[in-house]
């Protein structure tokens, strides 16, 4: 019997979680926002998101030549997260190539999971943003067809609501916050992303300080700068929280473990360069909308922000410098 | 008082119902004991002259001792002849002198074992020389000499007594059950801890897992002015001393910095008890409550076991091991040490013997971090376990010492969590005994 005890460090216990746990949860944070996408705009939101997810899961693991095509889980949040930034319907090969870019370009080149700087999902979305432009800027945008699974949504096209002072006031906020309104297949639905981001707080995988400094400052400079055009300074505010990307973006991107900091100042520091990016860009930008870039800037500066705040340890005295 | 709750700290599974609710059963003396001449945290002992090969001791006789002050003497824990003078194995790993001892079955005392009188007669210095002399030391596992704890330098004044019942540990139940009981004995011990400090105050944590013990305990203090129960929020490391004296107190001890340098300083509950044994009656630390128990362990019990028992023959008594033992642990399972074999003795400081089966052994295989950051909560004393561990696996050991890796008091918190199963604490671990080194040079 003695001859076959394992003999390793402490501790000897460990808890249930993986990666791959984790990574199952944010699938399901994931599925309010999905579920609504097939509402809002029927089965073509189904389809492209189908693409997404299974094309990542693809390359991945041709990338890797591993068979479980599922694995740790990573390239299918990464391939939903990809689907909802995009149009609802767009063609299919700009899915496959812009999946293909976020698990190649933005994950597997840095030496796959954990060690990719910027948010994978959102290097896909830049790279079809850039290169196929016009499926993604102006008045490209399906008007969604609450119910109506089977309708082709691609017939009738808007602005979305950041387009502009006219289409920002043909909306409601009740309508932005359910998500009734055109845009990215998953963003629009602020009730949907709510949800699934109450899970992952539950499941201790988010950390408010991301997306409270992202929204607060998105609220505050919305009603400082955004003119106050929206019926008043705070509604101002608020629609700016509301619409475009700036939920998905704070609870699902901004959050994304491998490429935020660590810190918990960090954190804060990175939630609030996010806002106040994304506002600059929305406010006094060409694109009306600034969150995909917003986040891929502060992705970039996050091994600064981490090493500049190292927190103070038990009992340690501040250096005065 | 002190504030609710530590920051960070894990949730594991306790396991304690186990053992929770079986009094201790005094275990029949083994018929040789083996007992090391290093127990504690200092100098080894040496064995005294005419310790020798076929010399006859009685049980609670001194064999060994060390001029160091940081140390603490040895004593015979059965009356018989000794065997043998040399290495055995040791629960720390490597071999270390020991003295084995065939028991005689007398069970016959010392005649140095006798009661120390009242203790208003006694002063301070007596009281230090007594406990030293009876060889006692941290019982909850970390076995510092307890005589040095209460010999603070005289320019620290300390005013508080902190008795730590919170065994945070998962599965132990060994200072549950001296809660339950030796309340008094418990009561007794800290009032002589508080007499040796010239300190005001004391105060028992206990995890409010233990209801029961809370209840006992508190029952216990009624008559006292100055001794009170404070109910700890559940969590582990709660029973870590930093942690444990900032929820009791409201004190932190500084970083790098001991208890006393803000006038606290902490002992077990076994502690106290064996201090009241050594006052009233004059036996010297002998024996000690062992909590055996996992998945692997027939009949689980919470036994008192003389110093020096072999390990297999705690377990022969406990039924022996499951089949599919995969691993023995002396200690708890956050922070205690996996054996290779049973042929190890019971010292001091085995707060408990764990073995547990195939389902319960995590076989390390690790992938790469995903900066969740788990760690990062979790660590009680808010370091950056993961980048500690990054650099420590890159060898920048000075940027791991910069990063205050030698904070780190290894409670497992961060490996624990951790998604990705990196063995943190392992690399920190490493990282720190390079730096020490680096340090001494």
């Amino acid at each position: 019997m003695d001859n076959k005890m394992v003999v390793s460090s402490s501790p000897h216990i460990r808890s249930l979680e993986s990666v791959q746990s984790v990574m199952i949860d944010v699938l399901i944070a994931l599925f309010p926002a999905a579920l609504m996408a097939v509402l809002l705009f029927g089965y073509k939101a189904l389809i492209t998101m189908i693409i997404s997810v299974v094309t990542a899961m693809l390359v991945e693991a041709l990338w890797l030549r591993k068979r479980d095509i599922f694995s740790d889980g990573s390239a299918a949040v990464t391939g939903l997260l990809f689907a909802m930034v995009l149009p609802p319907a767009p063609p299919w090969w700009l899915v496959v190539v812009g999946v293909a870019s976020a698990i190649i370009i933005g994950k597997q080149v840095f030496g796959g999971i954990g060690y990719n700087i910027f948010n994978p999902a959102l290097v896909g979305r830049a790279v079809v943003v850039m290169s196929w432009g016009g499926y993604l800027v102006g008045r490209v945008w399906s008007q969604p067809q609450p119910f109506a699974l089977t309708a082709d949504i691609s017939a009738i096209t808007t602005a979305t609501p950041l387009g502009g002072q006219e289409e920002a006031l043909a909306v409601s906020l009740t309508n932005l916050f359910i998500g009734n309104v055109a845009g990215c297949l998953g963003e629009t639905s602020t009730l949907a992303l709510l949800l699934g981001a109450a899970w992952l707080y539950y499941k201790g995988h988010i950390d408010l300080r991301i997306p409270g400094g992202f929204i607060g400052v998105v609220f505050i400079m919305g009603a400082i700068f955004g003119g106050g055009f929206y019926g008043g300074a705070l509604t101002t505010g608020l629609f700016h929280v509301l619409a475009g990307g700036v939920m998905l973006g704070a609870l699902f991107m901004a959050t994304d473990m491998v490429t935020t900091p660590v810190t918990a100042k960090g954190k804060l520091i990175f939630g609030i360069g996010c806002g106040i990016i994304t506002m600059m860009i929305r406010l006094w930008g060409t694109l009306p909308e600034g969150v995909t870039f917003a986040i891929l800037l502060m992705n970039a500066v996050t091994p600064i922000i981490d090493n500049f705040t190292v927190p103070q340890q038990f009992g340690g005295v501040k250096k005065s410098a | 008082m002190g504030s609710a709750v530590f920051k960070g700290g894990v949730h594991p599974d306790y396991h304690k119902e186990i053992t929770a609710t079986m009094a201790v059963s005094k275990m029949k003396a083994p018929s040789t004991v083996v007992i090391p001449l290093q127990q504690h945290i200092g100098a080894p002992c040496e064995p005294l002259e005419g310790i020798e090969e076929g010399v006859r001791v009685k049980m609670g006789q001194k064999i060994a001792d060390s001029s160091g002050f940081v140390s603490a003497p040895i004593h015979a824990s059965v009356s018989g002849t000794i065997k043998a003078i040399g290495p055995y194995n040791h629960p720390l790993g490597r071999p270390v002198n020991a003295i084995t001892i065939e028991s005689d079955g007398q069970e016959e005392w010392d005649e140095k074992v006798k009661p120390a009188g009242n203790l208003e007669n006694l002063t301070p210095d007596d009281l230090r020389k007594i406990i030293r002399e009876a060889g006692i030391v941290g019982l909850g596992g970390a076995t510092f000499p307890a005589h040095v704890k209460l010999s603070p330098p005289p320019e620290k004044k300390i005013d508080y007594v902190v008795i730590n019942g919170a065994e945070c540990e998962p599965y132990l139940t060994a200072d549950h059950r001296v809660m339950l009981e030796n309340p008094e004995e418990i009561i007794f011990g800290l009032k002589v801890m508080i007499k040796a400090l010239g300190a005001e105050k004391g105060v028992i944590g206990i995890e409010d897992n233990k209801a029961d013990a809370i209840r006992v305990m508190e029952q216990a203090v009624a008559g006292e002015d100055n001794i009170t129960v404070a109910h700890l929020h559940t969590k582990y490391p709660q029973g870590a001393e930093k942690m444990l004296i900032q929820v009791t107190t409201g004190r932190i001890v500084p970083s790098g910095g001991l208890p006393l340098d803000i006038g606290v300083v902490n002992h077990n509950v076994g502690t106290a008890v064996a201090i009241t044994s050594t006052i009233r009656e004059g036996k010297p630390l002998i024996e000690r409550v062992v909590t055996v128990t996992g998945s692997g362990i027939n009949k689980p019990a919470n036994l008192l076991v003389k110093v020096g028992t072999l390990v297999s023959e705690v377990l022969d008594v406990c039924g022996g091991l499951k089949e599919d033992t995969r691993k023995l642990i002396t200690g708890g399972p956050m922070m205690g040490l996996a054996q290779p074999n049973t042929d190890i003795p019971v010292i001091k400081g085995t707060s408990g013997i764990l073995a547990l089966t195939d389902q319960d052994v995590y076989i390390a295989e690790s992938s790469p971090c995903i900066r969740c950051a788990k760690c990062v909560e979790a660590c009680p004393v808010q370091l950056l376990p993961t980048s500690i561990a990054q650099a420590a696996e890159h060898d920048l050991f000075k940027k791991a010492e910069k990063l205050h890796a030698m904070d780190c008091f290894e409670c497992g918190c961060c490996s624990y969590v951790c998604p990705s199963k990196i063995p943190l604490t392992q690399l920190i671990r490493i990282a720190k005994a390079e730096i020490a080194k680096a340090n001494k040079k």
